[in-house]
């Protein structure tokens, strides 16, 4: 990973963190500190938020005081593409599993991974596909009676 | 009960048939995850833990014991065969396993890394049985304040030998304490950060986090990282993976070496297996008279880091099992499931489930044995997992993650969650944020909360009582030493050095 990108990670997660960290110290205010049983709700979430602002800002300035450093190599995007397209393929059929059923589902995200991340033929892809989905439901609901996501078609 | 009164109850419990068919899965699985680079321990055993509620408590941990320390048996393997550690805690492995395997002695290399694990491993178990009892006798006395102390060390220890960044580390486990606050409130029934979802009020599953961040994750930073090798040949017969008796002469120190080394550190939150190999590994070659030969297939390298990181097992048991801290990912997920299956690890434990500490102790005795068959004549069979396509493996990951998610709730809300938390620790891995401190955050800052709570109602808010009381001062005095001391240029740069070959 370049260090170039690193830096800029971290100001962006810094920031992010940062802005989390706010979040929870607003919130906390809003519940009792302290009361006459003791701390309240308010009191652990405020001191874990207020550390959370701080070493985040610190992250940020050691970040930004680092300056422009060289890069030491370029971030493979295309890798990168693949995971995160893989990730969202995975977030795609979850959300199909309301409608479609896990068999359903899983299958079409196989058949996505086996095709276009490792680029098998579409042969190849439909055979693992319908294998695999297929071994998940002989060993999960059949043989260990575990319930699966079941979609609008009941499987 | 003493200890040998334990060892035996607790072997009348492990050598249950169906205890010691559990112990075998664990082992058997823990292999196969060891062997699979892109699949750790803690990734399998979050998977699988939905899978054994129905189990009772003493079988479940038995083989969930069985899946952390095969895995590190099984992890040398890909060392060895392939360059690639299959575990982070086999990484150091690679130097002279893969050396010792271009030079034709790929199965004795495989004959040490397997003989080392079992004589640490067991020397570990032996540890854990006898300095365990007192250690509990000890936190008895522990009353919050000492607990909140000791929970703030631990997490301290972790933060520090996480990563190369300490803010990272800590904004990491302040990240788990957030996640672990997200429900309702222990002491006021008040909800905090639901984010108007009902369904938050109960909090969420560990389980949810820790697939997200360890399977998910893990399996995209595979994809990302491509790895394609070619697997050295294993010699078949158990003859050709025996190593020479001028190779185990050689090794003789360095099973010794391994063994305390790894039960030392084990013992240690957050130091874990990968640092303890690595300290083993440079004992090792400062103590050698021909250091010049390690790096190029010196068989006490491999035998020293392999003891280390088998031998850390039973040192990584005794802080979870006698005062309720997990020092990793592995044992922190393993402390929820005892939780969940109604077992308080802590000083009472041994009084209160004596079936499932000592059964489970024993039941390591028995894995170690089990593994030692396993990994000797049928390394060749592990070996064609190897060959395994990971077209096919990774879609498999992805599906008993989801299996497991939603069996531990029947909820597809917490399905939509391991999808956020599997982003969650790709990001984290790729901008070098450390996740073990995330989950040990979360795992314990419940206590964490609850003991300075209950600290400051005791002592009507002043939190003088956290430095008033000895033991609680001391292992604060420690945590702030262990956090600041890194302000200090050189000692940073001896812990960076110390983590970046740690791997």
């Amino acid at each position: 990973m370049g260090r170039t990108i690193l830096k800029d990670g971290d100001v962006i997660s810094g920031a992010v963190l940062a802005a989390l960290g706010v979040y929870i110290v607003m919130q906390s205010l809003a519940w009792e500190y302290s009361g006459p049983d003791g701390p309240g709700p308010g009191f652990f979430p405020f001191w874990y938020g207020v550390a959370m602002v701080a070493l985040s800002l610190l992250l940020v300035v050691s970040a930004v005081r680092r300056g422009s450093v060289e890069r030491e190599g370029a971030i493979d995007w295309t890798a990168t593409k693949r995971a995160l397209s893989t990730w969202a393929a995975f977030a795609l059929s979850v959300a199909l599993m309301n409608w479609l059923g896990f068999l359903v589902s899983f299958a079409l995200l196989t058949f996505y991974i086996v095709a276009v991340v490792f680029r098998r033929s579409l042969v190849a892809a439909a055979v693992t596909a319908v294998a695999t989905a297929l071994g998940f439901y002989l060993v999960f609901p059949v043989a260990l009676s575990l319930a699966l996501p079941t979609g609008l078609l009941g499987f | 009960m003493d200890a040998l009164g334990g060892l035996l109850h607790g072997f009348q419990v492990a050598l249950q048939p169906a205890n010691v068919f559990w112990c075998f899965v664990g082992c058997l699985l823990g292999t196969v995850v060891g062997i699979l680079p892109g699949l750790g321990p803690a990734a399998t055993i979050a998977m699988l833990l939905p899978l054994t509620y129905k189990m009772d408590a003493a079988g479940g941990i038995i083989m969930m014991a069985g899946i952390y320390y095969g895995a590190k048996y099984g992890g040398s393997t890909t060392s060895i065969l392939l360059n690639i550690p299959g575990e982070s805690s086999s990484v150091v492995t690679c130097l002279d396993g893969y050396q010792m395997a271009r030079k034709g002695r790929a199965g004795a290399a495989l004959g040490i890394a397997a003989i080392a694990s079992f004589v640490a491993g067991t020397v570990g178990v032996v540890g854990l049985t006898l300095i365990a009892p007192p250690v509990a006798a000890f936190a008895l006395s522990f009353s919050s304040p000492e607990y909140f102390a000791l929970m703030c060390l631990g997490l301290a220890l972790v933060v520090l030998l996480s990563g190369s960044s300490l803010i990272k580390g800590l904004l990491s486990m302040l990240l788990g304490l957030w996640l672990t606050s997200i429900g309702t409130d222990l002491f006021t029934a008040q909800s905090r950060f639901i984010f108007g979802q009902a369904t938050l009020l109960g909090g969420i599953d560990v389980m949810v986090i820790a697939i997200g961040v360890f399977a998910i994750a893990e399996v995209l930073s595979s994809i990302e990282a491509g790895d394609d090798a070619k697997v050295l040949p294993v010699p078949r017969g158990l003859r050709n993976l025996l190593p020479s008796l001028a190779e185990l002469k050689a090794c003789r120190f360095a099973f010794l070496n391994g063994s305390v080394t790894g039960f030392l550190l084990g013992c240690l939150p957050g130091a874990g297996a990968t640092i303890a190999s690595f300290i083993s590994y440079g004992i090792e070659k400062a103590v050698s008279k021909h250091p010049e030969e390690f790096g190029k297939g010196a068989p006490e390298g491999v035998a020293a880091p392999e003891g280390a990181n088998n031998a850390d097992t039973g040192g990584a048991l005794v802080p979870l099992l006698t005062l309720g801290i997990p020092g990793g990912s592995s044992t922190a997920i393993m402390l929820s499931a005892l939780v969940l299956w109604g077992v308080k690890p802590g000083p009472l434990m041994m009084l209160e489930s004596p079936d499932v500490f000592w059964g489970l102790v024993c039941s390591m005795y028995l894995g170690n044995v089990m593994l030692l068959i396993l990994n000797l004549p049928l390394v060749p069979l592990f070996a064609q997992i190897l060959r395994l396509s990971a077209y096919i493996l990774f879609p498999c990951i992805l599906g008993i993650s989801i299996v497991g998610a939603y069996g531990a709730s029947g909820r597809m809300f917490d399905l939509g969650l391991v999808v956020a938390f599997g982003l969650l620790g790709y990001l984290m891995g790729k901008l070098k944020y450390p996740a073990a401190p995330l989950i040990l955050g979360f795992v314990l800052g419940d206590n964490m909360e609850r003991a300075l709570r209950q600290s400051l109602m005791m002592s009507q808010g002043d939190l003088m009582t956290l430095v008033q009381r000895p033991i609680s001062a001391i292992m604060l005095g420690l945590a702030a030493l262990i956090l600041l001391a890194p302000l200090l240029g050189k000692l940073n740069r001896m812990r960076v050095r110390a983590i970046a070959e740690g791997g």
